[in-house]
């Protein structure tokens, strides 16, 4: 393994593509518009619902969605909490 | 039988003669054990075999039926590949540990009664323990101990469980339990601890990530769908469990998103993974059970998968702390796609395997009406895509580059992660190929238009919310840290209170021995008041003045005579 500063990652003078910051908009703006096309497509099929609220238009996307946001935020207020150094266990252990 | 040796026996047996070989044939008998044990189960018969009577008990080392069988494949195929991923390795404790261990598995599988169960049970905390220790750190050898103490508790409540089990029943037999009497619970509790139940959970956290790199590979597979086949063989059915399944898909979840070592991560998406199968024995009809039976299956070569291309970038740069890696895409292009396939199945996309598996499972729940767990295991659903399927190779081969250069993961590493994702992808694509092996006959089709597209949905929108997150910087960073979890309760606290007991038993005996000292110092004083060299009644006295009251006393005797 040899280690190299991000300015000069030694790739060999290889260019990837995703080093391009424009590529990585692309790749942002194609995962909206998939997920545009998927939400659409609920129009275009009959559902088998088990449950009411899968009839709800594009139900699995919105709650997809939702529950994402909503566990990464609350993750995010559990740091404040739970959070600790990376030593917080070794003052009473490891000392063998 | 293979020798005609019972499964896990023989590979049991076959990993002590390990240090037999060198070299090449080494590595060649390790892989030949699971195969043959393998091959021979492909067309054994079911029934029981090597049954007798032990003291009127009857114990029954081997029973082979369907749901046994699904499990007994599924642990031969993992064994073979993590011996493929293991090959380069050349630590003999790892090679005999990772055989014998595997073999216990598969022997506590095929177990007909409690006795047989509780050796293997046994045997499977004893043997991997060392797949932690040969990591040979301080960290790992302090995680080995209380994994080995968590795993050989469970142990020791399964044996006390089924001697009152005996002794209620006067059977030892392993067969449908109803939860009531103290030995049934203590079973459950057993079979919970080594399926990592909330706030039993911890051990998997603390000592996976501890173990070595092929260590852990081995460690995902058996120990914990060992005990989902114990729940799925005792406990079908048991309303209890349908809530517990659905806690632990949860809250793991959580802890993943926040957690830096990748590997552990892992280990808390093994725990969400393993509520899903917990649910479908909780629901317990045949859909359900073969939905734990066929996530089982399937979870086990995605999560060994993730679990290989972790250790892969371990192995190569030593570390997988989020936080110090990146970009390692351009380094190890092999093992990045490996670890997206492996992450894809985990997530459940449509014609990767988890699909497929956990289909059958939220189907059951749907199907029986609880909605609640339903709209819980659809969150945990979106949730494991978020953490495993994104965030580990996001912040492992993508993310900003860490400007770390390595090598691609070794030759036989490869292999074993080609063959493990081919089988992903192969069981995604296939249906009818699980489907065949489940304990009950299928008549389910995963593949309909409003099932795949409402998980499609599911999915790119988590990724959608994972995109917009990153974009406006509110996504979490990977942070140098550790997570409190549940372990801090004998890890801190109850290392604390021992301390604090004992600080306080001491002051409070020091207390007593000073009292007592100063009760002995004051009598002694006393006595050397009275008795010292200055005391009045160890003065010497004249012999003239005695002699003087003695006379005085007999002259007052004479007058009071004559009185």
């Amino acid at each position: 393994m040899t280690d190299t500063s991000p300015e000069n990652p030694g790739n060999g003078g290889r260019k990837y593509w995703l080093d391009n910051p424009r590529n990585v908009d692309k790749v942002y703006w194609s995962v909206i518009l998939v997920c545009v096309g998927l939400f659409l497509a609920d129009a275009l099929y009959h559902k088998h619902p088990e449950f009411g609220i899968e009839k709800v238009f594009g139900f699995y996307g919105l709650y997809g969605f939702f529950a994402c946001v909503g566990l990464v935020l609350a993750a995010k207020g559990l740091r404040l909490w739970l959070m600790r150094g990376e030593d917080y266990y070794d003052d009473n252990e490891d000392k063998s | 039988m293979v020798l005609g040796i019972p499964p896990g026996l023989f590979l049991i047996a076959g990993a002590l003669l390990v240090p037999l070989f060198q070299g090449r044939w080494r590595q060649m008998y390790m892989l030949f054990l699971p195969l043959a044990g393998l091959w021979c189960l492909v067309d054994g018969a079911s029934g029981t075999f090597f049954a007798f009577t032990f003291f009127d008990y009857d114990i029954v080392p081997v029973r082979i039926d369907r749901l046994s069988l699904i499990f007994g494949y599924i642990f031969h195929i993992a064994a073979a590949l993590s011996v493929v991923y293991a090959w380069h390795n050349k630590d003999i404790v790892e090679q005999m540990a990772g055989l014998a261990y595997a073999g216990s598995g598969i022997g506590a599988l095929f177990a007909g009664d409690l006795i047989t169960l509780f050796v293997y049970w046994e045997a499977m905390a004893v043997t991997s323990v060392f797949l932690i220790w040969a990591r040979r750190t301080n960290a790992s050898y302090a995680a080995g101990m209380r994994y080995l103490i968590i795993q050989v508790g469970s142990g020791v409540l399964l044996l006390s469980g089924a001697i009152l089990m005996a002794h209620d029943t006067g059977s030892i037999a392993f067969e449908k339990m109803t939860l009531g009497s103290l030995a049934t619970w203590l079973i459950l509790l057993a079979f919970g601890i080594k399926c990592a139940f909330p706030f039993m959970h911890n051990w998997l956290q603390d000592s996976y990530p501890e173990a070595t790199v092929t260590g852990t590979v081995f460690l995902s597979a058996f120990t914990t769908k060992c005990a989902v086949y114990a729940l799925a063989r005792g406990f079908p059915g048991t309303e209890l469990l349908i809530y517990v399944g659905a806690a632990m898909t949860a809250f793991p979840i959580f802890y993943a998103v926040i957690e830096n070592d990748l590997r552990r991560v892992l280990a808390y998406s093994l725990n969400n993974q393993l509520g899903f199968m917990v649910v479908g024995v909780g629901i317990g009809s045949t859909l359900a059970i073969n939905g734990a039976a066929a996530h089982a299956f399937a979870h086990i070569l995605y999560k060994a998968l993730l679990f290989m291309s972790m250790g892969a970038v371990l192995y190569r740069v030593g570390t997988v702390k989020g936080s110090e890696l990146g970009g390692l895409y351009k380094s190890m292009p092999f093992t990045t796609v490996f670890c997206i396939i492996g992450a894809a199945s985990i997530s459940a996309f449509p014609l990767f395997s988890g699909f497929i598996a956990k289909s059958l499972t939220l189907s059951a729940v749907a199907h029986d009406g609880y909605f609640a767990v339903w709209l819980i295991l659809l969150f945990a659903s979106a949730g494991v895509f978020h953490h495993s399927g994104i965030k580990i190779p996001y912040f492992a081969f993508f993310a900003h580059d860490s400007g770390k250069r390595c090598k691609e993961a070794p030759l036989n590493m490869l292999i074993a992660m080609g063959i493990t994702a081919f089988l992903c992808i192969a069981i995604g694509v296939h249906s009818p190929w699980l489907y065949s092996l489940l304990p009950y006959d299928v008549d389910y089709a995963p593949y309909t238009t409003s099932h795949v597209i409402g998980q499609v949905q599911l999915l790119m929108f988590s990724a959608l919310a994972f995109a917009v997150l990153m974009r406006f910087k509110i996504y979490p960073p990977e942070l140098k840290s550790v997570n409190l979890d549940f372990d801090i309760t004998y890890r801190k606290w109850l290392p604390a209170i021992y301390k604090w007991i004992i600080a306080r038993t001491r002051d409070g005996w020091q207390s007593i021995l000073q009292d007592l000292r100063q009760g002995v110092h004051r009598f002694v004083a006393y006595m050397f008041r009275h008795h010292g060299p200055e005391g009045i009644l160890a003065r010497t006295w004249p012999t003239g003045s005695m002699a003087l009251w003695v006379a005085v006393l007999l002259g007052g005797f004479l007058l009071t005579y004559y009185l």
